[in-house]
């Protein structure tokens, strides 16, 4: 066994399998990076991703074209973003309890329209998904050739996401803007920064990405919406950000990581190991805990991350 | 929503002089109200007819006897998760692992309801119910001391651990749990002694309602009238202040957490010995989520988390006869329950907060 696990085909769909699995998690961990930056915990990621993984798959069947679907995708979770800026960010609820009302409501909706749409046919209906896109002479280059270059476009995207993110948030007008008002929003206010628009900007392009995220999971991972789709992926990405310590290339490092162990467990099952899959399942899961373990004593919170921002009376 | 047009006539959010209690009280209901009336827009969109739709939501609930007991067997494991939940937001124990302890629990008494045959009835099942007490108190335990040891963040961690749950129980299903001979993911079938007794001839009324009923007034007896009650939440309302008055933070951090999981627990002790009798991967359909919704309608009181829960089984119980006469999907259940805990928060700032608007 350790022969066929060494294996240099074994290890090149290993890698493979590593990226496609890590990039609907770097989309959602970008966004929620971007969220946390402006001071709000987005727990509504779960029932975004769901969303955007369910309008995904509607409206590519109905229009035949996949990049439509992740538009919509994108859409969707631009728009529930909205909502959870009118409850956080605005009238400055409690952002856990608002984030998971988003994420049970975007849940339910996710299943209803699904089910408006298809009723409960026998067979799930399905996509016509994206196939992978060879980067010609890249991909020849033995073992990480066809495991890097022979990817999902969206993959692609989202690995330059990861340095486009990161010079948006370090070296950008915007990036200042958004880490003052997720740092110091009193600061920013001061100095004439618009801190709830920034705020829901900060929500909206971050919704964007976990929408796109979702929508992965329907569109090229697999060609069908189940109400398991997302399986914990956004609440792993909420704890990728942690690990990753607020920093887009921390946080897509910790994305590969977790993609890494979903593949692997995925092929060990593949080997016909006589062990019950579900231990193999469990595993990526219990690993980000233990990480969030390593991380958390040292870990530095946004300084105004769950902190409702509200203007005195007389202000403005 | 204009976000730009925000800056020019404003609105600003204000304190207001505190309500009288009766309208601390009357607010919940005008939620729900509120969310029923909201809950018009899906019903249309599904093309659903909307008085046929209410009528058939309320009649599925109330309108025939079983229903109305159905109402009540639904009720029992929204109880416990609800109840929970509140306990441990309480103390600002952000526990979103319901769903895992409740799994806890029902994997417990799956266990124990399956090796002990012969011993009668009266002993077993207290064993069954304190063990999957435990269980899920023993889960949440993790979280709570990851939290207060190590600083982990309890809501992700409360989350992750849920699947980490899922999982364990699958391996546990399609290995030394599963039904001999079975191929599915499904325990054998418990002793005749772990069964809950039927309370009320042709129902599913069962020992877990009353015991749910009782343990909304335990719950209100700890909170009220034992210092623990107290400290729980004062550890919640300023944990430094409750560290510099002498309270020991950790230990009650750590105690808030055993009992809310082992009410979760509860949970899924009543599905497995009084509903399925044997374990299944769908256990629950997210009674653990739904207790969240329910412990924050309750306002994290006992007795409001009990109407809640209440509330919300009129809808899951009258969403099926809903879905049946209507077509209107079931999940319109799940809508209703996202959509009532974001107007239960507006509502709740309401009590608060007034919004003032601002002209230039």
């Amino acid at each position: 066994m350790i022969g066929e696990i060494l294996d240099i085909v074994f290890i090149t769909g290993l890698i493979g399998a590593a990226m496609r699995m890590a990039t609907p998690i770097i989309f959602a961990t970008l966004g929620e990076i971007i969220n946390e930056r402006a001071g709000v915990l987005n727990l509504g990621i779960e029932g975004i991703m769901l969303m955007g993984a369910m309008t995904g798959f509607l409206v590519s069947i109905n229009t035949g074209l996949l990049w439509i679907g992740v538009l919509a995708a994108a859409l969707v979770g631009m728009i529930l973003s909205l909502l959870m800026a009118f409850l956080a960010v605005y009238l400055g609820l409690s952002q856990h309890v608002s984030g998971l009302g988003i994420t049970l409501f975007s849940t339910g909706l996710a299943m209803y329209i699904y089910r408006i749409h298809f009723g409960s046919p026998l067979v799930p209906p399905i996509v016509e998904p994206f196939t992978q896109v060879e980067i010609p002479l890249l991909s020849k280059i033995p073992i990480i050739g066809p495991s890097l270059f022979d990817q999902y476009v969206l993959t692609y995207i989202a690995l330059l996401l990861i340095p486009i993110i990161a010079i948006i948030l370090y070296k950008t007008h915007i990036g200042l803007k958004i880490r003052t008002v997720g740092e110091n929003p009193l600061t920013a206010d001061t100095v004439g920064v618009n801190v709830y628009l920034t705020r829901t900007l900060s929500l909206v392009a971050g919704g964007a990405l976990i929408g796109i995220g979702g929508s992965f999971l329907t569109l090229a991972h697999q060609n069908m919406f189940l109400i398991d789709v997302i399986g914990g992926r956004g609440w792993v990405s909420i704890a990728l950000v942690i690990f990753g310590n607020w920093d887009p290339f921390k946080g897509a490092l910790g994305a590969f990581i977790f993609g890494f162990l979903d593949g692997l467990q995925l092929r060990l099952q593949g080997l016909g190991i006589k062990i019950p899959f579900h231990i193999f399942l469990m595993v990526p899961y219990l690993m980000t805990i233990i990480a969030l373990v390593g991380v958390s004593r040292k870990a530095t919170v946004p300084a105004s991350l769950l902190k409702p921002y509200r203007r005195e009376e007389k202000g403005g | 929503m204009d976000e730009r047009g925000e800056e020019m006539t404003g609105f600003r959010i204000v304190k207001r002089k505190p309500l009288p209690g009766w309208a601390r009280l009357v607010i919940p209901f005008i939620a729900i109200i509120f969310t029923l009336v909201l809950s018009a827009i899906p019903i249309l969109v599904a093309g659903g007819k909307l008085w046929k739709s209410y009528y058939f939501l309320f009649y599925g609930a109330l309108g025939t006897r079983y229903n109305f007991l159905e109402t009540f067997v639904k009720a029992s494991p929204l109880i416990f998760t609800g109840l929970g939940v509140a306990f441990a937001f309480r103390a600002k124990f952000w526990n979103i692992g319901a769903e895992g302890q409740l799994l806890a629990g029902a994997l417990t008494a799956t266990w124990i309801g399956i090796s002990f045959a012969g011993v009668p009835k009266i002993l077993l099942l207290p064993v069954i119910i304190t063990c999957g007490f435990l269980a899920g108190g023993i889960w949440a335990s993790i979280p709570a001391t990851l939290k207060t040891k190590l600083k982990v963040d309890d809501v992700v961690s409360t989350l992750l651990l849920n699947y980490v749950m899922i999982h364990i129980m699958g391996s546990l299903l399609f290995g030394p749990l599963q039904q001999p001979g079975s191929t599915w993911p499904r325990s054998s079938e418990i002793v005749e002694a772990a069964k809950y007794p039927m309370l009320l001839a042709r129902s599913r009324f069962h020992l877990g309602i009353p015991l749910a009923f009782f343990t909304v007034a335990t719950i209100w007896f700890v909170n009220e009238k034992i210092v623990f009650g107290y400290q729980s939440k004062a550890v919640g309302v300023n944990i430094k202040a409750a560290h510099f008055g002498g309270i020991n933070t950790t230990a009650v951090i750590l105690r808030t957490a055993i009992i809310s999981g082992g009410l979760a627990g509860l949970a899924g002790v009543g599905e497995l010995c009084a509903i399925q009798y044997r374990l299944i991967m769908d256990i629950s359909p997210g009674y653990g989520y739904s207790g969240i919704v329910i412990a924050m309608l309750g306002n994290l009181h006992p007795l409001g988390v009990l109407f809640s829960a209440l509330f919300f089984s009129v809808i899951i119980v009258g969403a099926q006869t809903m879905s049946r006469m209507t077509g209107v999907p079931y999940y319109i259940a799940e809508v209703i329950q996202g959509m009532a805990l974001m107007v239960m928060l507006v509502f709740l700032l309401l009590t608060e907060y007034k919004i003032k608007v601002i002209r230039k």
